[in-house]
């Protein structure tokens, strides 16, 4: 039934991106982007972000059975890492606020995320105190994280398709 | 159930391998640089790539005629490690989900008085997976028995078909307050889990049992009870130990010395 639902959501956004993105019609001013923050930590992510985009519960459903059931605990596609790598710095949680990673992109898309009824949205211990986190590493790619990246309507439909 | 994976699927290493392994550890274990600074990371037993095997069975001996009157730290450690609001701070102490707690037991006859932590028994047996409609319920390779929050529907079957109490439902929304390694949520049945995540990151110790010891008690051993020549296994052949309710039968991981 959420399965369904999310269809449902994703077919009339694309819809009403479709809409948004002709030019014959006046830009809507409905929906806020999501505000697609880089994460904080780390160069890159696990996969490519439009293959990330589509599928990251396909690889979260996958590694979560391997780690619950049989006790593998590998750290690619591991959401706890996921939690640790984009954490916002302003909240130090994945999903407090509205701008916060997972939050930002699920409410844009109406889906909703069940995940941190159970998981913890912040990574063990303060962010600021993690070793990658330390005032001049990766300084550059923190420079980059504060400039948030507003994701166009097009690539929204890219990934709801 | 394809979770449920017979004992013998997994082929034992033999004990000369574990033995092995052992020493190699107790030898890396002397890089200790500073304390709690190692040179490189040491894998106990298996690294995290590795799924839990049937090899091993960890279990617990506790030793009743150690465990302290008035003494609650086993239950505060595992509340500190897992997350759990302990039932004096929580707002409904009826419903407050407990892991473990501390029974004081008396002899009516004789006054004699018995301390000793009570907790989800690791059944080799488990009638709350016997009972799961959905398979939420399940006992690792390795002997842990762990509820899957993810098939859990609450229907409190398990609870209700577990000898030992050992099992209690989330009531409450947790908000966040989780610990990032033990997740767990409203509307799913939890149990001790014999700190599980300190298992697979190779502590070889439970939360529990290292605050019993911190406390200069000693009455809590974890360990493989299938390796011959571990601790809980040497003291297993010398003291007299009992199942709780060896009646029926359910080859508990729990055995307990001195009840
Ligand atoms: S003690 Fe209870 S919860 Fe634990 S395995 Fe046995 S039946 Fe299941
Ligand atoms: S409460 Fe959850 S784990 Fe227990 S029997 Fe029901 S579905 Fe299974």
């Amino acid at each position: 039934m959420k399965r369904l639902l999310a269809l449902g959501a994703v077919v009339l956004t694309t819809a009403a991106l479709a809409w948004a993105g002709s030019d014959a019609q006046p830009k809507s001013s409905g929906a806020p982007k999501p505000a697609i923050t880089k994460a904080v930590k780390g160069e890159r992510c696990v996969e490519d972000n439009d293959y990330m985009r589509r599928n990251h519960m396909k690889v979260l459903d996958h590694h979560r059975d391997e780690t619950v059931l049989e006790g593998i605990r590998t750290k690619k596609y591991s959401l706890k890492e996921c939690i640790n790598c984009h954490a916002s710095e302003k909240t130090g949680s994945v999903a407090a606020a509205k701008e916060d990673f997972c939050v930002s992109c699920h409410s844009y898309a109406a889906v909703k995320i069940d995940c941190f009824d159970c998981h913890s949205t912040k990574p063990q211990g303060s962010i600021a105190m993690h070793p990658l986190n330390a005032e001049n590493t990766h300084y550059k790619h923190k420079l980059a994280a504060q400039a948030n990246s507003k994701v166009s309507a097009e690539e929204m439909a890219g990934v709801a398709q | 159930m394809s979770e449920l994976k017979p004992m013998s699927d997994n082929t034992p290493s033999s004990p000369e391998r574990r033995r092995f392994v052992g020493a190699a550890t107790a030898t890396a274990a002397g890089l200790t640089i500073a304390p709690g600074v190692m040179l490189y990371e040491v894998a106990h037993g298996r690294s995290e790539d590795q799924p839990a095997s049937s090899a091993v069975r960890w279990g617990m001996l506790v030793d009743a005629t150690k465990c302290a009157t008035g003494c609650d730290d086993c239950v505060t450690a595992c509340s500190t490690e897992n997350g759990w609001t302990p039932v004096a701070e929580s707002k409904h102490p009826k419903q407050a989900p407990q892991w473990i707690r501390k029974l004081e037991l008396q002899d009516p006859l004789t006054q004699m008085e018995t301390n000793l932590p009570m907790m989800c028994q690791h059944c080799a047996e488990p009638p709350c997976v016997d009972v799961c409609p959905t398979g939420a319920s399940f006992k690792r390779a390795d002997g842990i028995v762990l509820v899957n929050r993810h098939t859990c529907i609450g229907c409190r079957y398990c609870m209700m078909a577990c000898p030992y109490k050992a099992r209690s439902l989330v009531h409450e929304p947790l908000n966040d307050t989780q610990k990032p390694d033990v997740p767990r949520g409203i509307g799913c049945v939890e149990s001790c889990t014999l700190c599980v995540q300190k298992v697979d990151r190779g502590d070889g110790n439970t939360a529990c049992a290292e605050a019993c010891t911190a406390a200069g008690h000693n009455a809590l051993l974890f360990g493989d009870m299938n390796d011959p020549e571990s601790e809980i296994s040497r003291r297993l052949r010398e003291l007299p130990t009992k199942q709780v309710r060896a009646d029926l039968n359910l080859n508990l991981g729990v055995r307990y010395h001195g009840i």
